[in-house]
């Protein structure tokens, strides 16, 4: 129950981070989400990353619009600020709280739904505004809440657990990120905790708009034959192209995988990515190559993981709007408000 | 002719022009300087929704007494488009001018016989001249500036000034338009004689400036310390925007690094636009967006979280006529009740009323020292006229000390004090809780944000008290609101009445004027105009001491009638709607009809009001 806090025993076996955190610091609420729900273990991938990286839980701030997904950020980083906004508009609440702070990591938790469909644009648009933030999609291809509807990342002849089957085309997510000029786009699945987590900790040290695609099944409404979205399906059907290591900036860089199967990038911050290659010539850095790639697996009935595309250089929205690098909400009267002889001109200017 | 109307600094010129011709600027610098001879105007815009091609029309009040409001008819008609002559011609006053392009020589049956006609043939002149087609289009306007100040005894160097100043550091061009000026000027002295209309110098302006709302409320956000502004282009509000950038330009640029202290971003859409203000106002920014009446329509889900979930926002809203696209370049008071009572579920929203640019920057300002205060929505509800016309208002002023009021937001030493912070707890009994900002704190003072019911410590529930002592406290703080708002403003009669007049916002001139006219007819009515709401005891108490209240205002449907019944204990039946609504400004004669005739009846003297336009 949500209502409940989450009992904090600290069992003298939980590690500390570099910052003194252990596990349970990162955690939230109880989930009130179905037992096996795929949901839970992204928020526990989630946890994980944040642990990982040792973020302090409260200089991140977490975001989302309406559903199972969107409920989440109740159930992880308790000492984080939350704002479970309205449906499908996650991405504009996001982006201006990233404009009012800029010091905050912003991670934006959003669903099939609430991103494809009701929210479609406001997904495109703060990917192509460059906004600071790791977006999440929990990807079901249903509406859980509401007891299984298709959603419009349901694919086209998939059926849903009444026998129904859909006619309409499904809008692949991750196409459309790497499309509008995401920077960082990756694709994983809730069942793979050991790919998942290094690529939340990777988006999260991202500069620019960082987008997951990430496949979730639903225990209840679709996770049955004829589901492209279920755990048989996903795992008789991934295709993982690497495998990724997030080394943080102060750690000394050891990649010891033998040469032509490892790629490491560089992100702006100074982590290096290290990507164990499973696809041969699969090159995360070239945008183009991306998107043909994703489009000839998927043709073949594929579900392509893993580092899809980054770009370690990128520049975000403060970066156009040019910014000062203090947060804005840090400005006080003095910054802000030019004074009576100021105002003494302009009026002399409207005579 | 005998029977010409002969008027000093008291007529209305209005001129009539194709839209796209560049005569916005040459008429606009026409009532600049009536203006800088001392003598008050007020000048409106009527225009289309259109780029380049249909009518458009600009009307100038010289009003030396300083009636700001439109008074309705025209005494001078500058004929400049064909398309609309004859409706143009018909509309001026008996013994009134026309003045127009006698290039072309027109048939006798297309004018009139009661008015004087004064033709300057301006295609000729400026054919003989200039030999570029834009040229002569815009240099047209000019000359016929020129032989209006000539007819009507305009200084022509105030006008030689104005255009030094407009075209500053180009002497090409200064020296270019004087001397069309000169042309129309030359023209009119050969060749005509002045009008019965006249300019006279006077010292009627003092120290007021001329400017339009939407720059005015911008200014505003500037100094009410707006950092965040989201947006989407709607008229009539988009100037607002960018007047807001312009400001932003010139006085937020940090001087070290030339970084800007102000973000604003031109969204996808109105509902973009209001969720990133309300993600900045949750984050601790002061945040703004500026629309129009669609774009209330799409943020009102938003706005219904940010009464719920109490989150600061300010809107401008700047009206024009609605429904639907409605009329989207005329003006109207219609979006009230669509503002006050926006979202579902049970919500209501605090509103400022501003009368005119002066107080549009004031209330631009303070909207946001409000909506921190109160943390939620604002609205600052602009029309169209007052908006998009330049208006004489008072000087701008600020307190150097005054600051910025943040409201209750709880720091990382409060917080670390261990004081019992629960964020929808009421603590001061004036129904408004403390906030946090996100990060302030490792492990005190975050809460989880929603819009689903919760208790005071931010804890979903579903639980009838709970929801119940939640709704009441946001009762308890709209009635705090009552005390924040500006109090309405009371003109008492200087006789005793017991009728009285609620009014707001740009109908504020027109009304004024009208209870001159109404009391020089002997009908005395005390006026209250309404500058905010929720309206407070002052506005009921008022209702309660008279028999009868008119409620004037511009929209079909009586809205802040609607809005004054349903927050208080009042008779519908005492308060009369006054209802103009036809997308023009509301006129002085428009009002002081409908009351006179109303009241007529019933009156001791029975006067016969004018008619209306």
């Amino acid at each position: 129950m949500t209502y409940l806090a989450k009992p904090r025993l600290h069992h003298p076996s939980l590690s500390p981070n570099d910052l003194g955190f252990t596990r349970r610091d990162y955690e939230g609420s109880v989930s009130t989400l179905c037992a096996g729900c795929g949901h839970d273990s992204i928020s526990a991938a989630i946890i994980q990353a944040c642990y990982d990286l040792n973020l302090p839980p409260h200089r991140l701030a977490k975001l989302s619009g309406i559903g199972c997904s969107s409920k989440t950020p109740d159930y992880f980083l308790g000492a984080s600020h939350g704002f479970n906004t309205v449906h499908g508009r996650m991405p504009s609440v996001l982006t201006g709280a990233n404009l009012a702070n800029r010091e905050l990591i912003y991670l934006g938790v959003s669903g099939d739904g609430d991103s494809a469909s009701i929210g479609l644009g406001q997904f495109a648009h703060a990917i192509r505004r460059g906004v600071n933030m790791t977006y999440i999609v929990e990807n079901n291809g249903v509406y859980g809440l509401t007891k299984g509807q298709f959603s419009a990342t349901s694919d086209k002849g998939s059926k849903s657990k009444r026998g129904v089957e859909n006619h309409e085309s499904a809008i692949d997510l991750v196409s459309l990120a790497l499309q509008l000029g995401a920077t960082f786009v990756a694709r994983s699945f809730s069942g793979d905790k050991a790919q998942l987590a290094p690529l939340i900790r990777a988006a999260l040290a991202h500069k620019g708009a960082a987008f997951i695609d990430c496949v979730s099944p639903c225990v209840q409404f679709n996770n049955h034959s004829g589901s492209t979205k279920s755990y048989d399906y996903v795992r008789e059907h991934n295709e993982a192209v690497n495998r990724l290591d997030v080394i943080a900036k102060r750690a000394p860089i050891e990649v010891d995988y033998a040469p032509g199967t490892t790629t490491t990038v560089t992100q702006h911050d100074g982590s290096v990515l290290a990507l164990h290659k499973l696809a041969a010539h699969y090159d995360p850095t070239d945008r183009i190559a991306a998107m043909t790639y994703l489009a000839q697996r998927q043709a073949l009935g594929e579900v392509v993981t893993g580092l899809l595309y980054v770009d370690p250089e990128a520049s975000d929205l403060h970066d156009s709007l040019e910014t000062v690098s203090t947060p804005l909400t840090a400005l006080g009267g003095k910054d802000l408000i030019p004074g009576s002889s100021v105002l003494a001109k302009i009026n002399a200017d409207l005579r | 002719m005998s029977g010409s109307l002969n008027l000093t600094n008291d007529f209305v010129v209005k001129f009539a022009n194709v839209n796209g011709s560049g005569s916005a600027s040459a008429n606009s610098m026409f009532a600049k300087s009536v203006l800088r001879m001392g003598v008050p105007v007020a000048a409106r815009n009527i225009f289309p929704s259109n780029i380049q091609g249909l009518p458009t029309w600009y009307e100038v009040r010289v009003t030396g007494d300083g009636h700001l409001g439109r008074r309705g008819g025209v005494d001078l008609m500058v004929a400049m488009n064909p398309q609309t002559w004859d409706r143009d011609i018909a509309e001026i006053e008996s013994g009134g001018y026309l003045f127009y392009d006698s290039t072309k020589v027109l048939p006798e049956s297309k004018f009139r016989d009661d008015i004087t006609v004064v033709g300057v043939p301006l295609t000729r002149i400026c054919n003989e001249v200039y030999s570029v087609p834009r040229e002569r289009q815009l240099f047209k306007n000019i000359i016929y500036v020129g032989a209006l100040a000539a007819l009507l005894g305009i200084e022509i160097e105030v006008i030689e000034t104005l255009l030094a100043e407009q075209f500053a550091g180009k002497e090409r061009l200064i020296k270019a338009n004087v001397d069309a000026l000169h042309m129309g000027r030359d023209y009119v002295r050969t060749n005509l004689t002045p009008l019965g209309l006249q300019v006279r110098r006077a010292d009627a302006v003092g120290d007021r400036i001329y400017v339009e709302g939407n720059s005015a409320a911008a200014l505003g956000a500037v100094y009410g310390g707006a950092t965040v502004c989201a947006w989407y282009p709607i008229t009539p509000s988009t100037s607002v925007v960018e007047a807001f950038t312009d400001y932003c330009a010139e006085f937020r640029i940090d001087a070290e690094t030339g970084q800007a202290k102000y973000a604003i971003v031109q969204a996808e859409d109105e509902i973009a636009s209001i969720g990133i203000v309300i993600g900045a106002g949750w984050n601790g920014a002061r945040a703004f967006t500026a629309t129009s009446g669609p774009g209330i329509s799409l943020m009102t889900e938003f706005i219904g979280l940010s009464y719920f979930a109490e989150i600061p926002a300010v809107i401008m809203d700047v009206q024009r006529g609605g429904p639907s696209t409605g009329m989207p370049t005329r003006t109207q008071q219609a979006d009230l009740i669509s503002a006050a009572y926006a979202g579902h579920g049970d919500t209501k929203h605090p509103m400022l009323l501003p009368q005119d640019p002066g107080e549009c920057f004031e209330m631009g300002a303070l909207a946001f020292d409000l909506s921190d205060r109160l943390q939620t929505t604002v609205f600052v509800m602009l029309d169209l006229d007052i908006g998009m016309n330049e208006w004489l208002t008072e000087p701008f002023k600020w307190d150097d000390t005054r600051s910025l009021d943040r409201g209750k937001v709880m720091t990382y030493e409060d917080l670390e004090s261990g004081v019992d912070f629960g964020r929808y707890k009421d603590v001061d009994g004036d129904g408004i809780p403390y906030r946090t900002y996100p990060g302030v704190h490792p492990s005190k003072g975050a809460y989880f944000t929603r819009g689903t019911s919760r208790n005071p410590y931010a804890r979903y529930s579903e639980e009838g008290h709970v929801y119940v002592d939640n709704m009441q406290r946001l009762l308890r703080k709209f009635e705090t609101a009552k005390s924040l708002i500006p109090a309405p403003e009371l003109r008492k009669s200087k006789t005793a009445t017991r009728t009285g007049v609620i009014y707001f916002g740009s109908t504020t001139p027109a009304m004024h004027e009208a209870l001159e006219i109404l009391a020089s007819k002997g009908l005395h009515l005390d006026a209250l105009r309404v500058r905010g709401f929720p309206f407070s005891d002052e506005v009921y108490d008022f209702i309660a001491a008279h028999d009868r209240v008119f409620v004037v205002e511009q929209n079909r449907d009586a809205q802040l009638r609607t809005l004054i019944v349903n927050e208080g204990d009042v008779d519908p039946a005492k308060l009369p709607p006054v209802l103009h609504f036809d997308g023009t400004p509301i006129t002085a004669r428009f009002i002081a009809a409908e009351i006179g005739t109303r009241l007529g009846a019933t009156a001791p003297r029975s006067p016969v009001p004018e008619a209306a336009e």
